[in-house]
C-alpha cells in the first residue's frame, strides 16, 4: 500500500490497465468454467437432438457429491473425483432409465420431462442434504492470491480453474477428431439410422455421450462450488448462460461452445465493470451504478440477438 | 407443488392444556405464505419454525395456521394470498421473506380488511406514506440494520468506504440506509446482479480503489460466495455488513472466511434475557439446530399474535389492532414497542463472528444503534 502513496499520473494509468487485465482474467475464467458447462450441453443437443433443461442439476449433483465427499475424506483432489463420476452415473443412470425415452419425442415433450426432473432432483437434494448451504472450499495450499507480472494479484485457484477448463477442451477435442469414438459421434450427430445400420450400438453411444455431458457438468459444479455456495437451485442461472452459450456458438458444435463460451464471460464480467463506469461520464454517481448495471446484466442476452440477427446458425453452426 | 396444512388443533401436546386457555373470542386462522423451497428456503423454514415453536409452546387450542410455500415466486405468493383470503377465510397473513413478494401481497390483503404481520421484509414503501393501519413489521424496516452498519462504521473510525448490494429494492434500501448514517466518503458503489455468485470483478474493483473498509449487503448463497472469494483475493480491508450474510443458517457454509467480520443485528443467542434464554435452548431442543435471526422473527411474531388473541376479539378489528399497538409480549430482543408506522423501534447490535467448539455463530461487542426507529415513519398517515 506504501507505493500508493507516492502514484504519479502515468502509474494511475498503470494501475487501471492492471486492473484491467485482471478483469479479463476474471472473464476468461468465468467463461471456460461456462464452456465446461455447455460442452456437454451442446454435445448431447448436437448427436442426441435432445434439449437437456436438468443440466443444471447435473451441475448441483456434482457440487453436492463433491461436498459430501470433501466432509468425509477431508480431500479436495477426491471431491473433484467424487463430483466427476458422481454426476456421469447419475446421468447414466437418468438416460437409461427416462432420456432415451425422449429421444423420438418432440422438444416439447422434452422439455417438459426435464423440467420434471429438474423439480425432482431439487426436493431429492433438499431431502438428503437439507436446504441449508453446504460447505466445501478450496485446498488451503492454493487458497491465497499469487503476484503476476504488471502487478496483478490474482488468486491461484482461479488460475487452476483456467487450467482444468482448458485441458478439458483440449480432451474433448482430441475425443471427437482423433478417435474412433469421435468418428462415431459425429457420424450419429449427421445420420442416426445409417450408423446403427453400420453395426454400431447407437443406444449404448448415447448413454456415454449423456455421461460425459453430465461428468463435465459435475466437475464445474465442484470446481464453481468451493468458491461460491453450494445450494439447492445452483445450478439454473448456470443452465440459461450455458443455453446463451450454445446458441451463440451454433447447437452441436464442441468449438462454438468454446468461443460462445469465452465471449459471453468476459462480455458479462467486462460490461458489468465498465458499463457503469460509461454512464457516470454523463450523469449522477447512484443512477449511473443502478442504470449501468440494469443495463449490463442485459448485454450477453444483446450479444446474443445481434448474432442471431447476423447468423441465424451460430457462429460455427452448420446451416439447415 | 408442496401444500403442507399444518393444524395445530389436532396437536396431542395442545388438547392437554385446552383446560388451561379456552378463549371467550373466536378461533383465528392464520396463513403463513413463505419460501420453503428452492435457493432461499433456508430463512423460511427457519421463520416457520420460530412461529411455530411459539404456538406450541402457548398451548393455545385457538389459533390454526396454514402453511404454504412461495417458492420465492411474487406470482405464486399472489395465487397463495388469494387462496387465502377467498377460501381458507383466514384473518391474519405472516411469513413472507422477499420485500418483492411483500409488495406483491400485502397492499391488496391489507385492503381486503386482513391483518398482516411481517416477519421479515420491511420495504420502505410499506413504511412510509405506503403504510397501512392493519400492517405490521415485527423484524425492521429494510434500511434499519444497514443504517446501524453506516453507525458502526464512523465509530470504527472508517473513513472511506466501498459499498455494494444486489440491484432490486431491498439492495437499493441497503445502500440508502448505510449511506443515511455513514459520514465518511465512498470509494465506489455498485449495484451487483440478484442471485450473482461470481464477485471477482467486483472485488478486484475494490482492491485497485483506496478504499478502507468494505460494506456489503449480499443475502444468502451470494453473500457466501463474496465472503470466501473475498478472504482468498488477498484483500484485507475490514469489512462491515447486515446480520443477513451471517445468519446461523449460511455461517458454516462460509467456514473460517467470516471469522472476526462485524456485522449488525437486532438480535443474538446471547442477549441475555429470560425468554431468550429459553427460546435457545427450546429451540434446539425442538430442532437440532442453533436458531437464527429469521427464527426469532418467527417466534416474536407469532407471540405478539398470542398476546393479541389472550386479550381481543380478531372479528372485532379495532380492538384486535389496538392489542397488536400494544405488543405485550416478551420479545427475545428484551422491550419491544412499535413505531407510529408499525414498526419496531429498537435497538440494534454490533456483532463478530466467532468460533464456538465447531459451530460458527456471532457474539455481541456493542450497540450500533439505540431505540432507533427509521426514517419513514413521519410519511405515514393511517
Amino acid at each position: 500500500m506504501g507505493a500508493a502513496n507516492s502514484c504519479t499520473q502515468t502509474c494511475g494509468v498503470f494501475m487501471s490497465f492492471a486492473l484491467f487485465a485482471e478483469q479479463v482474467l476474471n472473464g476468461l475464467q468465468s467463461g471456460i468454467m461456462l464452456f465446461v458447462m455447455a460442452a456437454g450441453l451442446t454435445l448431447i443437443f448436437g448427436v442426441m437432438g435432445l434439449i437437456n433443461l436438468a443440466h443444471g442439476s447435473l451441475y448441483m449433483v456434482g457440487a453436492f457429491a463433491a461436498a459430501a465427499a470433501a466432509a468425509w475424506t477431508g480431500s479436495f483432489l477426491l471431491a473433484l473425483v467424487a463430483a466427476l463420476t458422481g454426476a456421469a452415473l447419475v446421468g447414466m443412470f437418468v438416460e437409461m432409465l427416462v432420456i432415451r425415452r425422449l429421444y423420438d419425442r418432440d422438444h416439447l415433450d422434452q422439455v417438459l420431462a426435464t423440467f420434471a426432473l429438474i423439480l425432482i432432483f431439487s426436493e431429492g437434494t433438499r431431502f438428503f442434504f437439507g436446504s441449508f448451504p453446504l460447505f466445501l472450499d478450496v485446498p488451503k495450499v492454493i487458497a491465497g492470491p499469487i503476484n503476476l507480472p504488471i502487478g496483478i494479484e490474482y488468486p491461484v485457484y482461479r488460475l487452476i480453474i483456467i487450467g482444468v477448463g482448458l485441458c478439458v477442451a483440449l480432451g474433448l477435442w482430441l475425443l471427437i477428431s482423433k478417435t474412433r469414438l469421435g468418428v462415431q459421434i459425429r457420424a450419429g450427430k449427421n445420420d442416426r439410422e445409417m450408423i446403427a445400420a453400420l453395426g454400431v450400438n447407437i443406444s449404448a453411444l448415447y448413454t456415454f455421450v449423456f455421461a460425459i455431458g453430465a461428468g463435465l457438468a459435475g466437475l464445474a459444479g465442484a470446481l464453481v462450488g468451493a468458491i461460491q455456495s453450494v445450494q439447492v437451485g445452483m445450478g439454473e442461472p448456470v443452465l440459461i448462460l450455458a443455453f446463451v452459450v450454445i446458441v451463440i456458438g451454433g447447437i452441436g458444435s464442441i468449438k462454438g461452445a468454446f468461443i460462445g463460451a469465452i465471449l459471453v464471460g468476459l462480455t458479462d464480467t467486462l460490461g458489468g465493470i465498465f458499463l457503469p463506469e460509461l454512464f457516470k461520464l454523463f450523469m449522477e454517481g447512484s443512477i449511473a451504478t443502478s442504470l449501468g448495471s440494469a443495463l449490463a446484466s442485459m448485454l450477453i442476452y444483446i450479444l446474443m440477438a445481434v448474432i442471431l440477427v447476423c447468423r441465424p446458425q451460430g457462429l460455427f453452426g452448420v446451416q439447415g | 407443488m408442496i401444500n403442507k396444512t399444518i393444524k395445530i388443533l389436532t396437536s396431542s401436546a395442545v388438547l392437554t392444556a385446552t383446560a388451561l386457555t379456552s378463549s371467550a373470542f373466536a378461533d383465528v386462522k392464520v396463513g403463513m405464505i413463505t419460501t420453503l423451497s428452492g435457493g432461499g428456503a433456508g430463512l423460511g423454514i427457519d421463520v416457520r419454525d420460530g412461529f411455530m415453536l411459539a404456538i406450541k409452546q402457548s398451548g393455545r387450542t385457538d389459533i390454526e395456521v396454514v402453511i404454504e410455500d412461495d417458492q420465492r415466486k411474487p406470482d405464486i405468493a399472489v395465487q397463495l394470498a388469494d387462496k387465502m383470503v377467498q377460501s381458507e377465510k383466514v384473518d391474519v397473513l405472516t411469513g413472507i421473506i422477499w420485500s418483492n413478494l411483500a409488495m406483491a401481497v400485502v397492499p391488496s390483503v391489507t385492503a381486503q380488511g386482513k391483518f398482516y404481520l411481517s416477519p421479515n421484509a420491511g420495504p420502505s414503501a410499506l413504511a412510509g406514506a405506503g403504510c397501512h393501519k392493519n400492517y405490521f413489521n415485527v423484524a425492521w424496516q429494510n434500511d434499519n440494520l444497514h443504517e446501524a452498519a453506516g453507525a458502526y462504521a464512523n465509530g470504527a473510525g472508517h473513513k472511506n468506504s466501498f459499498i455494494l448490494a444486489p440491484n432490486y429494492p431491498a439492495g437499493k434500501d441497503a445502500l440508502t440506509g448505510y449511506k443515511r448514517f455513514f459520514s465518511g466518503d465512498l470509494a465506489g458503489e455498485i449495484f451487483t446482479k440478484l442471485g450473482q455468485t461470481d464477485y471477482a470483478a467486483e472485488i478486484a474493483q475494490i482492491r485497485a480503489s483506496n478504499a478502507d473498509s468494505v460494506f456489503f449487503f449480499l443475502p444468502g448463497g451470494m453473500g457466501i460466495s463474496f465472503l470466501k472469494q473475498y478472504a482468498s483475493s488477498g484483500v484485507d480491508l475490514p469489512v462491515v455488513g447486515p446480520a443477513f450474510s451471517f445468519d446461523q443458517g449460511i455461517l458454516q457454509a462460509v467456514g473460517s472466511a467470516a471469522l472476526g467480520v462485524v456485522n449488525t443485528s437486532q438480535w443474538n443467542k446471547d442477549i441475555d434475557n429470560p425468554t431468550n434464554n429459553a427460546f435457545v435452548e427450546s429451540f434446539k431442543a425442538e430442532y437440532g439446530r442453533l436458531p437464527s435471526l429469521y427464527a426469532s422473527q418467527g417466534f416474536d411474531t407469532a407471540n405478539l399474535l398470542i398476546s393479541a388473541v389472550a386479550t381481543s376479539d380478531v372479528k372485532d378489528a379495532d380492538s384486535f389492532r389496538k392489542a397488536l399497538e400494544a405488543a405485550n409480549f416478551d420479545s427475545t430482543r428484551g422491550d419491544f414497542k412499535f413505531g407510529s408506522n408499525h414498526h419496531p423501534v429498537q435497538t440494534i447490535y454490533a456483532r463478530k463472528v466467532i468460533k464456538e467448539g465447531d459451530i460458527f455463530t456471532n457474539m455481541i461487542i456493542g450497540t450500533a444503534l439505540e431505540n432507533h426507529s427509521d426514517a419513514y415513519a413521519k410519511e405515514c398517515k393511517f
